[in-house]
């Protein structure tokens, strides 16, 4: 429930930022619910970087992957759901598993990205999960960090 | 020998043991030939002058490859998770209005490949090959036995489809796809170098060819009839010539994998889909080579320390003609029949099922395309002969793509049959003139 109110906050903000012309007068700057909404916003940014560079080839601009081939991120479970700690290993180590992803298995493997830093990686995480139809909460560097740690 | 099949095929379907036999819809079948009626839209085709199209079936699932009977039956195989006894289905027209009335399955094994030759219809999962004797109704006698022919062939996730095609002398042809966009120690991993030499050519990344009748065999008992292919999804074999044809699906990542040698666009245009007749032996060269159809050239791959401007090796075959990069040849087919004019006759179909490493750049393909081919069996230019599968102008991301081209056939009066993965759609195209 918690984590709920968590994820919806940022992205209500999000969407009152667009509408403002002089956000920075008008946001309570000083809330720490705003601090996180500039962050995820930054983070989203930067994210879009990465994954035009390292992740649209196979997933598209759209996200939706390309079928049988490529899983889609709009609208994966896996994408959206709290085991952010599989998500971020999936970018760390690759994936060339023959497993079942929301009812479709896929062809291609993916390659592992442990070169991009903790921060490079919860950018992009926290960019597919609030990209095209998904709303999810961001992925910290200290999440990818602790990650990282336990599986080498 | 011959005649003792067929005659042996004849007391069976008599004797009622083919449980696909619908003996009441034949008569009907007969009976109105010719009637065929082309779709107001043309199925949402768009066709040369004087040709027309409609749909025969829709939303049949993943349908792969396909195969008609002399009687205009249509066969589907159907990919992936199938349902029971659905593996293949049968598609009959029962009033001859074109539009397929009757479907009946069987199998429960998902793959691509079909095909139907001297009295059998063969069909393909991911690791297997089975045959089915056909009665003269060109029916299937015995759908819960079918003989399986070869096994054991290799299936790691990519490129696991085992096409299929037959030649004059009892022999079958396999594709076995390489597990691997270009043979690097680590797949698709930026800047990872290629394996020398590639081990995946042992037993992928080729065409293999067994007997036709033969019961059980696998890699010991067929020959490597050509390697160096990274993967045929069309392949098809040209009476003209006698001679094997494949659709090689070119490598993918050229950018990704060395963004400081390849841009985008180039990555977008490189290498060629290429089209290769085939002789025993043959090597085209992958992973080592790729080809570059601005330059007209084999060029050293860069996983073998290729930078885009390094030749490959000359002892590789050269392709007989290229297309733009990444549109996947899913199907091939030499057009024998005599409903299409003159200029069709002996030329090639191929049946493009749309890109997706194009990206960021537009994806291209989703169409069927066409190659002459003259007397003496030398092709021309290459068209787009049948376009708006997509169903949208520009197809960026590839699931925008409603229709995707993947199987081609041609009906004994000459009609071209093209089947569809993504919806399950499959069409008929035909020429009435003028």
């Amino acid at each position: 429930m918690v984590i709920k109110k968590i994820s919806i906050l940022p992205v209500f903000i999000l969407i009152l930022m667009a509408f403002q012309t002089a956000p920075k007068k008008q946001l309570p700057a000083k809330k720490p619910v705003a601090v996180a909404s500039a962050g995820i916003t930054a983070s989203v940014n930067r994210g879009k970087t990465i994954y035009l560079e390292r992740c649209l080839a196979c997933h598209q601009v759209d996200g939706g992957g390309v079928p049988h081939l490529n899983p889609p991120l709009d609208g994966a479970s896996g994408v959206l759901g709290k085991d952010k700690a599989r998500l971020i290993s999936i970018v760390l180590k690759g994936f060339e598993d023959r497993v079942e992803l929301d009812g479709e298995y896929y062809s291609n493997n993916m390659a592992a990205h442990a070169d991009l830093s903790d921060r490079q990686i919860a950018d992009v995480l926290t960019y597919i999960r609030n990209s095209w139809s998904n709303k999810a909460d961001a992925v910290t560097a200290t999440e990818v960090k602790a990650v990282r740690a336990r599986i080498k | 020998m011959k005649k003792t099949i067929s005659v042996l095929s004849l007391f069976l379907a008599v004797a009622g043991l083919s449980s696909l036999t619908a003996c009441a819809s034949d008569s009907l079948r007969l009976a109105a030939p010719n009637s065929v009626v082309a779709d107001a839209d043309n199925a949402g085709l768009k066709l040369p002058a004087g040709f027309s199209a409609l749909k025969v079936a829709d939303g049949l699932g993943r349908a792969r490859h396909i195969a008609v009977t002399e009687q205009g039956d249509i066969y589907v195989k159907l990919m992936g998770r199938v349902a029971e006894g659905k593996a293949v289905l049968r598609l009959r027209d029962t009033n001859g209005d074109g539009k397929a009335e009757e479907i009946t399955g069987m199998g429960n094994y998902g793959g691509t490949g079909i095909a139907i030759k001297n009295g059998y219809l063969y069909a393909s999962s991911d690791e297997e090959v089975f045959r089915y004797k056909l009665n003269e109704k060109g029916e299937v006698i015995s759908p819960m036995q079918p003989e399986k022919i070869i096994t054991g062939l290799i299936n790691r996730r990519q490129h696991e489809s085992k096409s299929i095609t037959l030649d004059n002398d009892g022999n079958i042809y396999v594709n076995i796809g390489a597990y691997s966009n270009s043979c690097q120690e680590r797949d698709r991993q930026p800047g990872s170098l290629g394996r020398m030499p590639c081990p995946i050519l042992d037993s992928a990344g080729g065409i293999w060819q067994f007997r036709a009748d033969k019961l059980n065999q696998t890699y010991g008992d067929g020959i490597k009839y050509a390697t160096g292919l990274r993967n045929v999804v069309g392949l098809d074999w040209n009476n003209q010539l006698n001679q094997l044809f494949v659709m090689q699906h070119g490598r993918d990542d050229l950018h990704n994998i060395f963004p400081s040698l390849f841009t985008d666009q180039q990555n977008a245009d490189l290498p060629a889909e290429t089209m290769y007749a085939l002789k025993k032996g043959d090597n085209a060269g992958w992973p080592y080579i790729y080809y570059d159809p601005f330059q007209n050239k084999k060029m050293l791959a860069p996983e073998y320390g290729g930078d885009g401007k390094k030749e490959g090796g000359k002892e590789f075959i050269d392709p007989v003609v290229a297309f733009p990069a990444h549109m996947a040849p899913n199907a091939l087919l030499f057009y024998t029949g005599n409903m299409f004019p003159a200029k069709y006759r002996n030329g090639a179909f191929i049946a493009f099922h749309g890109s997706w490493n194009r990206a960021p750049l537009p994806q291209k393909g989703y169409y069927v395309a066409f190659v002459p081919f003259d007397a003496n069996g030398i092709p021309g230019k290459w068209e787009i002969f049948a376009n708006g599968f997509a169903g949208v102008e520009v197809v960026t991301g590839t699931r925008g793509a409603q229709h995707r081209p993947t199987g081609l056939a041609q009906g004994p009066d000459g009609s071209l049959y093209v089947s569809d993965d993504s919806k399950g759609t499959i069409y008929r195209i035909v020429y009435k003139g003028k």
